[in-house]
């Protein structure tokens, strides 16, 4: 491989990671469930696409593998999941009492992503020269994105998304830095990922039926001052 | 190959208990299966107290996956020791309303999943995978956590699915910067032992931040303040048996893998991790303290003391040394037999009273003696009165700080002790023997109902004494096997 492809493929890796860290912005400012899972979609295909670009760059097969399990696991069978588990409901949800506005949700993710890019560079120097890429940066920014996600939304969907979107800044920076750990570890955890889907659609299911909403993240019964006293007053 | 039957034992019973035969069986194939795993485990640890390490029973080629050492061998054993009498405390448990089958088979499926999960995380020798099986946990027992359907055990079991799996993600990439440090450092197998071999050539920046990241990504599962949140929420909506299991092993099991960075974090100049688990310990401690005070219901009593438990392990772990090591051992032992027992004494309250107020619950000892007689055991045996358990092992870790100069740390965690001791005998005894219809007017049915015994299942009071018998015997004496296994366990936290 001559250096001008080398060239070629660290320019498209960038591009990749690059829009991977636009959608999970686009995450965190979507109000409308079904965009967050879209945009959720094509940041699996982006991971996917950094994972087989890296692995031609560096002849490595194993990344190949990374790549054909997410094109796989999260553009396809984590819908389908959702929809045999899951009520219908939860697609059509907008949130409409976010914690924060979206120009002030977007500042504070802005601020997150400067943070992880000066822990990043330090941190991908230490491991090698090689690794210098723009994946370990992105990829604890997303990884911080994604946690984000999590604290400020209330929708059942938009917060497993956001657990979803963890997991794909881990991996980004895994396929750099961590490049050959193994096909099955690599399996095991997207088979893990899918292990979540289902556990948490069959509990947004049981919170719909017995409580009737979807903003699990607003369920507030249970505190210090007022004791649980174990008496169900579900609404129908 | 007796570690590959051990995990397997459990998922056997899973399938078999949703095998539409008679309802009956169902249970029994659980307490069967956690019989059996406990006695093969028994063995195993034997064969690893005797062998003084992993010895011959395992092939080479299975070492890079697999790998048991005292301190796996302490966890399993400790594992399968609640996993049995939570299985038997189940049997009554939830025969005391009609369940559709359906229900309890998923009850006795999800419960034997989650019993092969936390089985896994010691045995496991590959960090990635054991990171897989702590998730795995997590997920096996959220259905369990939501078992009672109602409004404040759904969002529990959400509340605990969402922050238990953040933190996975941040625990996750600790895994991942820690496997690039080993490549950085020219690299070796994967596994904890490996680990501990190639760190003095690791990039110590690599090292610090995969530590940080692991203890506060698992620490949030652990329940160290102030990722604890959502901790009383699904150790007190859970069915009791399984709040024994979230409570005595499973906090436990994942406090485990941060401890197994240890002996890797002693070989990097300057890493401080001693440090840092003397702070987030102490300040677990502290908090959960203070928070026991001015609890209001008696099973988020219990779920506050592992906080404070899960706090005192890790700073006698910071406080380092071998005696301080041995305590933190101990202690461990202590929490989970005394925790499991204290939630199956919670469980019999709540099934005689039927609320989980403490303020509704005055004189338990008329309504039902042998419930109100093991609130206030488990009371005492949990704040750690003599000659209890609880007691030995934190007298020993406080001796151990004393002998090492730590005197601030030792002190506040001693001052800390006292106070949650204050904390849960208060609350215990206005409930057990408080006057009953004075103090809570509120409850008028129950004035009436007070007069008719309560009778607990026998499966119950059978539990209640399994576990009593070692929450009460090993403050007073230590086999010795299990001061051989403790030592081994203890030595496995030491470079």
């Amino acid at each position: 491989m001559n250096e001008a492809t080398e060239q070629l493929l660290e320019n498209l890796n960038a591009l990749a990671t690059g829009l991977f860290l636009l959608t999970a912005f686009g995450i965190v400012a979507m109000r409308q469930a079904r965009a967050c899972l879209n945009l959720f979609i094509l940041q699996s295909l982006l991971l996917a696409a950094s994972a087989a670009l890296l692995g031609l760059r560096y002849g490595s097969g194993h990344l190949y593998g990374v790549a054909l399990v997410n094109l796989i696991s999260k553009p396809i069978i984590v819908p389908w999941l959702l929809r045999k588990t899951s009520p219908a409901e939860i697609y059509t949800r907008r949130e409409i009492d976010q914690v924060l506005d979206i120009p002030t949700a977007l500042l504070i993710a802005l601020a997150l992503v400067i943070g992880a890019y000066f822990v990043g560079v330090p941190l991908a120097d230490a491991v090698g020269p090689e690794f210098r890429g723009p994946n370990v940066p992105i990829g604890i920014a997303v990884l911080l994105l994604g946690a984000f996600t999590l604290t400020v939304r209330r929708e059942a969907l938009s917060l497993l998304i956001g657990l979803l979107v963890m997991e794909n800044g881990a991996f980004l920076t895994g396929i750099s830095i961590a490049r050959d750990l193994g096909v099955l570890v690599e399996l095991a955890i997207a088979t893990d990922g899918l292990v979540i889907v289902f556990i948490m659609g069959v509990l947004v299911r049981a919170v719909q039926k017995q409580i009737g909403t979807t903003a699990v993240g607003a369920l507030s019964s249970l505190k210090e001052t007022t004791a649980a006293t174990g008496t169900d007053e579900a609404q129908p | 190959m007796s570690v590959i039957v051990i995990l397997l034992l459990p998922l056997v019973a899973a399938l078999l208990v949703c095998i539409p035969l008679a309802k009956r069986l169902v249970a029994g194939v659980t307490v069967v299966s956690c019989l059996a795993d406990l006695i093969l485990i028994a063995r195993l640890t034997r064969q690893v107290v005797a062998d003084h390490g992993p010895g011959e029973m395992l092939d080479a080629a299975w070492s890079k996956w697999i790998a048991v050492d005292g301190l796996s061998a302490l966890i399993l054993l400790l594992v399968a020791l609640v996993a049995t009498t939570a299985a038997v405390y189940s049997v009554g448990y939830l025969a005391h309303e009609v369940l559709p089958a359906k229900k309890l088979r998923l009850y006795h499926a999800n419960y034997n999943l989650f019993i092969f999960s936390m089985l896994a995380i010691p045995v496991l020798a590959e960090p990635t995978l054991v990171w897989i099986v702590v998730e795995l946990t997590t997920l096996c027992s959220a259905l369990l956590v939501s078992f009672d359907n109602t409004r404040e055990a759904l969002e529990a079991a959400w509340k605990y699915v969402v922050l238990s799996l953040m933190g996975a993600g941040v625990a996750l990439f600790g895994f991942l910067v820690l496997f690039a440090a080993m490549r950085a450092g020219g690299g070796g197998t994967y596994t904890w032992a490996g680990l501990v071999t190639a760190a003095p050539r690791m990039p110590p920046i690599l090292m610090q931040a995969a530590f940080l990241l692991i203890l506060i990504g698992l620490g949030t599962k652990v329940g160290l303040v102030p990722m604890h949140t959502w901790l009383p929420d699904a150790h007190s909506q859970a069915p009791s048996p399984v709040c024994a299991l979230l409570s005595g092993v499973e906090t436990t099991s994942i406090l485990y893998v941060i401890l197994r960075l240890f002996p890797v974090m002693q070989a990097v100049p300057g890493a401080h991790a001693e440090t840092w688990a003397i702070i987030l310990g102490l300040i677990s401690v502290g908090t959960a303290a203070f928070l026991l005070l001015q609890v209001k219901d008696y099973k988020r009593l219990f779920a506050f003391s592992t906080v404070e438990h899960m706090g005192i392990i890790l700073a006698a772990i910071g406080l380092g040394g071998s005696a301080a090591d041995y305590g933190a051992m101990q202690q461990i032992v202590s929490h989970s037999v005394t925790k499991s027992f204290c939630f199956y004494a919670a469980g019999a309250a709540l099934l005689a009273v039927g609320t989980r107020e403490i303020a509704a619950v005055r004189g338990l000892i008329r309504r039902s003696p042998l419930a109100g007689a093991a609130l206030i055991f488990g009371g005492l045996a949990i704040a750690g009165a003599p000659p209890m358990a609880v007691f030995l092992s934190e007298f020993l870790i406080l001796r151990a700080g004393l002998a090492q100069g730590q005197y601030v740390a030792t002190g506040l965690l001693a001052t800390f002790i006292v106070i949650a001791f204050f904390g849960v005998m208060a609350h215990m005894n206005r409930m057990v023997f408080g006057a009953p219809a004075s103090l809570a007017p509120e409850r008028e049915d129950s004035g009436s109902e007070a007069s008719e015994r309560f009778r607990l299942p026998f499966s119950c009071g059978l539990a209640l004494i399994l576990a009593a018998v070692p929450a009460l015997v090993l403050g007073v004496y230590i086999p010795e096997p299990l001061h051989d296994l403790l030592t081994l366990a203890a030595a496995a936290v030491m470079r």
